[in-house]
Order: structure tokens, then C-alpha cells, then sequence
């Protein structure tokens, strides 16, 4: 690895501030939020009566809890401005979800937001180091996307010289990153592979580039493909996480330490809970992650359900930060597949499949029902390196990858090998989940 | 003589190997012998061509999962028991054949017969002593 452990802090003050004052100016800007939201927006209002609470019972974080809690599905009712809480001629930007999955989700930023949202992403680039001497190449997509306008405005901030080269065309980005000599690299995990690949086909070796140091997000990734992604790239790769319900990237990041997310909690209120019950859980307990946006204001949450399975940490950070630190999000209540019963997460058997010699971490896995039982099938791409030339070396690989899988998931599954390069690549979020079941139902 | 065959890793899926060969026949490299293992989901091809290095690189730049591998090619009569005559020596070796193809040479009386051993060195030295000749890789691509 190139790049040492980074000193320093964008917002040293905040960032390294004592849990009690933390927890005053979370209160402060709770009461504020509540109070401004309720006299602004009337799903607030009809929500707040419905749970028989006013704005002023909100006294301290405890009282978080006797608010109600907001899913996707109440973005999606109010598509597409209705749960903005300033007039559109102060909403400067607006971003949306891809809606795949139904109605997408809609949110507006002001003038102030986009400073927010800058001044975060700032403090996320400057925890891998980043200063106004670096180039950084910016390959999230730019567009409704956030990830790309995201890094964006908080590279800008810190001075570094973005390349706002968005995602996709892979042989021009190797070639930049050749030619400007690009220091740190945003995009998708799984693009960050992709890229290794095609720098690897044109003979270039990503390892002895300038490039030192990467952030990437937008979709879950296991550990193991953290190691594939240093090895390949030669660089530090650290995990930004955020969602466009709540601004986009910038919500928490890893710093060199790797003991976690820094949640910039001075914006974005953390809670974790019992996703079946409601409940609150406290720290050190695994939960759904629930966010609440103390200071936006065009496009606030109140304990907004991420769907994402984390645990909070206060204690303080080797690096010195101070800010509550999530744990790395390897699973979503949305990503989880259940297959004759059992959970299943996509990121159980990347982890696996990262680990075996012989196979690619490109990977598809195919859910189908046949008859009233839940099959699943795993396609798995034979590395182009792989050395054997007799098909009871490729069937020992497949039952290897079954039992391997079998013991981890706890379910047997069908491995199929298939030609490098056969599963398509995503120039943003991978697709790694082919579920027939749902589409047959529609 | 250890000489050189390609294998390649297919999936099993209509036209997949016509693509193959078509890329090999556009790049004027010759098939000699062709064997195909497959199982329902995936094969595995083994070539011998009239030029190894260049059919390598032309696969491996299609993104073709590709080796090389270490075959011996014997020759044999092409008559009544031939290829028993040898796997009779073989046999009294102890020697385990994990697979073989073979091809008619079209000047001679003669085949050839591919065969990947467990155990190629001592596989080289038994048909050595038993006065079975093998050939090379310049003797086969020159047939």
C-alpha cells in the first residue's frame, strides 16, 4: 500500500468534538428540524397529530423516539416535491433515484444544502488524505445520480483538481489516469475491478501509477474484495457510504484506520433498531440504521429507514475522530434474498468466491422457483488464469465453490462456470441479483 | 518428445465453438486435431495447431481462458490394434492415461495418437525403452 496513515481533518472541531457538546448541538438542531419541518410540511403535520405528538414535546434526543419513522414508500406517496420544506425558488438542484423498483424518490437541495453537502463530502476526502494538491478522478455517474455531483462539489471544496470524467469509457480512464497522474480515484467498487481489468488488457499495471488512494460506495462490498481492489490497484481503498434519501454520498467514511464509518452525525443523527419491532437498539447492537438530517433544509428526514444492517460505535477513533462510527454495511433488508427460508446476502458469497483461486469476482446469482422449491444458481466467471485443461479439475472447482458456499450460507446451491468477461460490467452499481421469482408474479 | 496443446475453457452454449475456430481460421492458424471433453454446462476444448504461440495469443487477447499444457504425441500403425499394442506398455508401466485424441496423418500409413499422462516424464522414458517413437512439436506442424 502506498499511502500512509493521512493526518488531519477537515472540520477538526466538529470532527474531534467531546460526546457531550455533540449531543447539545444535536438537541439544539433536533428541536430546530422538528419545529421547522412541522410548520412547513403538511405530511409532517398529519404524522406528528397521528402519533399525538407537537413539535415542542421534543425536548432531548431521547424524545427521537416518539416520532414516527419515514420509509421509501413515504417518498414515493409524495413524489415528487411533497416533502419539500422550502419554496422551489430556493431549491437550487434536484437529484432522483433510478426507480427501478417503483416510483423513484425525489430530492431538492438549496444553497445551503449543496454547501452541506460539499463541506461532508470534504471531510469524507480528507479522511483518505486529499488536499488541494491532488488530482482526483471522479468516476461515479454524473447526472440524477448524487455520486457523481457529490464528490464533485467536495473535491472542489478541499481544492483538488476534479476530473469529472463520470463512469464508463474504461480505456480513457486508464489513459488519464496515466497521463494527469491521478491521485485518488471515485467510483463503484465493482467499477474499480472492472477498471483493473481493462488497464491489465492494455498492458498497463495500475500498481506503479501515481494513484494512491480510492473511495467507494454506492453498493455493499465484503472484504475481500477490499484486498482483491488494493492488490490490483495498488492503493488504499476505503468505503464511503450515503444514500440519496439523505444527501447522497457524504453520510459517513472510512479514514485509513478502517475500524468503521465516521458518521458526521453533526448533520445526520444516527440510530439503530430493531427493524421488526421498531425498537431502539443501543450501541453495539446490530439493527437497521435509521437517520434523521438535522440541517437540511430543502429535503429533511426524520428517522428515516436506511434498510441498511449496521452497529454504532461512540468510542473514539485511533485517527482521533470522535464522530459515532458505523459499521461497514454488507448487507441491506432489501438486498437479502430468502431462499427456501434461509437469508441470504449477496455479500456472503462474494466473500467466499473472493477467496478461491481459480474464479473471477465477477459473479450472478440467478433465483428461480422451480415448482414450489427456491433454486439458486450462482454463475461465477473461470479466471483467465486458471491453468487446468481436464473437465474433472473445472467439476472439483465448482464442487469446491458448493461446499464452500454450503457452509457458509447453510443451502445448497448450482455453481455454473462461465466464460471470462460473460457477466456483464457495470459502469455503476453491479447487478448481482437475478430474482425470476418476483418477475414471474408481476 | 513433450510437445504443446491449447485448451480452452467454453460454456456450453449454441455456436460457441464456431466462433472459436472462426477466430483461429481468420488468424490462417490450422486446426490438426481437435478433442472436446464436455460436461451440460461447460466444455473444454484441446487443440493441436499448426502454430501454438501465435493460436495462444490470438485466444488470450479474445479474453478466452487459455493454456497451454504438456502432451506426447505418439505414432502409431494405422492397423488393427495399433493404439493397444502402445496402451498395452502403458498398461504394464502402471502408467494412468488421464485422457487421449487422436488423427490420421494424411501422407502416411500412420496416426497419432495425443495423450496427457499423470505422469509425463516417466511416461516419456517407458515408451522410449519400448522403441515407440514420439514426435515433436516441429514434426507436427509440418505434417
Amino acid at each position: 500500500m502506498k499511502a500512509n496513515i493521512a493526518q488531519g481533518f477537515w472540520d477538526e472541531k466538529i470532527e474531534c468534538m467531546d460526546r457531550k457538546s455533540m449531543e447539545a448541538l444535536q438537541t439544539e438542531r433536533l428541536r430546530d428540524l422538528v419545529k421547522r419541518v412541522y410548520a412547513t410540511v403538511p405530511f409532517h403535520q398529519r404524522r406528528f397529530a397521528e402519533h399525538g405528538v407537537r413539535p415542542e414535546d421534543i425536548k432531548s434526543l431521547k424524545d427521537l423516539a416518539r416520532l414516527p419513522f419515514m420509509t421509501k414508500q413515504d417518498l414515493r406517496d409524495t413524489y415528487p416535491f411533497g416533502l419539500f420544506s422550502r419554496p422551489m425558488d430556493e431549491v437550487v438542484e434536484i437529484h432522483s433515484s433510478s426507480g427501478t423498483t417503483g416510483k423513484p424518490v425525489v430530492v431538492g437541495y438549496t444553497r445551503n444544502d449543496l454547501d452541506l453537502w460539499a463541506t461532508v463530502m470534504a471531510r469524507t476526502l480528507r479522511c483518505g488524505g486529499v488536499s488541494e494538491k491532488d488530482v482526483v478522478q471522479n468516476a461515479y455517474g454524473y447526472g440524477l445520480f448524487t455520486g457523481g455531483l457529490g464528490v464533485h462539489y467536495g473535491a472542489q471544496k478541499i481544492g483538488a483538481s476534479v476530473v469529472p470524467i463520470s463512469g464508463g469509457n474504461s480505456k480513457r480512464q486508464i489513459m488519464i489516469m496515466q497521463d494527469f497522474g491521478t491521485d485518488a480515484l471515485c467510483c463503484t467498487p465493482s467499477y474499480s475491478l472492472c477498471l483493473a481489468e481493462v488497464a491489465e488488457e492494455m498492458g498497463v499495471d495500475l500498481r506503479t501509477m501515481k494513484l494512491r488512494v480510492g473511495f467507494f460506495g454506492a453498493e455493499p462490498w465484503s472484504e475481500s474484495m477490499r484486498a482483491e481492489i488494493e492488490k490490483k490497484l495498488g492503493i488504499l481503498a476505503l468505503d464511503i457510504y450515503g444514500l440519496t434519501e439523505i444527501i447522497g454520498p457524504g453520510v459517513a467514511s472510512e479514514c485509513p484506520y478502517r475500524k468503521g464509518l465516521h458518521i458526521n452525525e453533526d448533520h445526520f443523527l444516527p440510530e439503530v433498531i430493531d427493524s421488526e419491532t421498531g425498537q431502539v437498539l443501543p450501541y453495539g447492537q446490530e439493527g437497521e440504521l435509521v437517520i434523521t438530517t438535522l440541517t437540511k433544509e430543502a429535503f429533511p428526514v426524520i428517522r428515516f429507514r436506511t434498510r441498511d444492517i449496521t452497529v454504532l460505535d461512540p468510542e473514539p477513533c485511533e485517527c482521533g475522530r470522535t464522530l459515532v462510527r458505523m459499521k461497514r454495511v454488507t448487507g441491506r433488508t432489501d438486498d437479502m434474498l430468502i431462499i427456501r427460508g434461509v437469508n441470504v446476502f449477496p455479500s456472503q458469497i462474494e466473500d467466499v468466491l473472493v477467496k478461491i483461486e481459480g474464479v473471477a469476482p465477477h459473479y450472478l446469482i440467478v433465483v428461480d422457483r422451480k415448482g414450489t422449491l427456491d433454486d439458486i444458481e450462482i454463475r461465477v466467471e473461470v479466471s483467465e488464469g486458471n491453468l487446468a485443461d481436464e473437465v474433472k479439475k473445472f467439476e472439483e472447482l465448482e464442487r469446491k465453490i458448493k461446499n464452500e458456499l454450503e457452509s457458509v450460507l447453510g443451502i445448497s446451491t448450482k455453481i455454473k462456470l462461465v466464460e471470462p468477461h460473460a457477466i456483464e460490467r457495470s459502469m455503476g452499481k453491479a447487478v448481482r441479483v437475478q430474482d425470476r421469482r418476483n418477475l414471474k408474479e408481476d | 518428445m513433450i510437445v504443446k496443446q491449447i485448451s480452452i475453457f467454453l460454456e456450453n452454449r449454441r455456436g460457441r465453438l464456431a466462433e472459436v475456430t472462426q477466430l483461429l481460421g481468420d488468424h490462417k492458424i490450422n486446426i490438426r486435431a481437435i478433442s472436446l471433453a464436455d460436461t451440460s454446462d461447460f466444455g473444454i476444448v484441446r487443440l493441436i495447431v499448426n502454430d501454438t504461440e501465435k493460436a495462444y495469443t490470438v485466444l488470450k487477447s479474445a479474453g478466452l481462458t487459455v493454456n497451454k499444457n504438456d502432451v506426447i504425441a505418439v505414432e502409431i500403425p494405422d492397423e488393427p490394434g495399433g493404439l493397444a499394442t502402445v496402451l498395452n506398455v502403458l498398461k504394464a508401466a502402471g502408467l494412468n492415461v488421464e485422457y487421449l485424441y487422436g488423427f490420421l496423418e494424411k501422407k502416411t500409413d500412420k496416426a497419432i495418437i495425443i495423450f496427457r499422462f499423470d505422469d509425463m516424464n516417466e511416461a516419456l522414458r517407458v515408451l522410449r525403452e519400448s522403441g515407440i517413437s514420439t514426435i515433436s512439436d516441429q514434426e507436427l506442424s509440418n505434417l
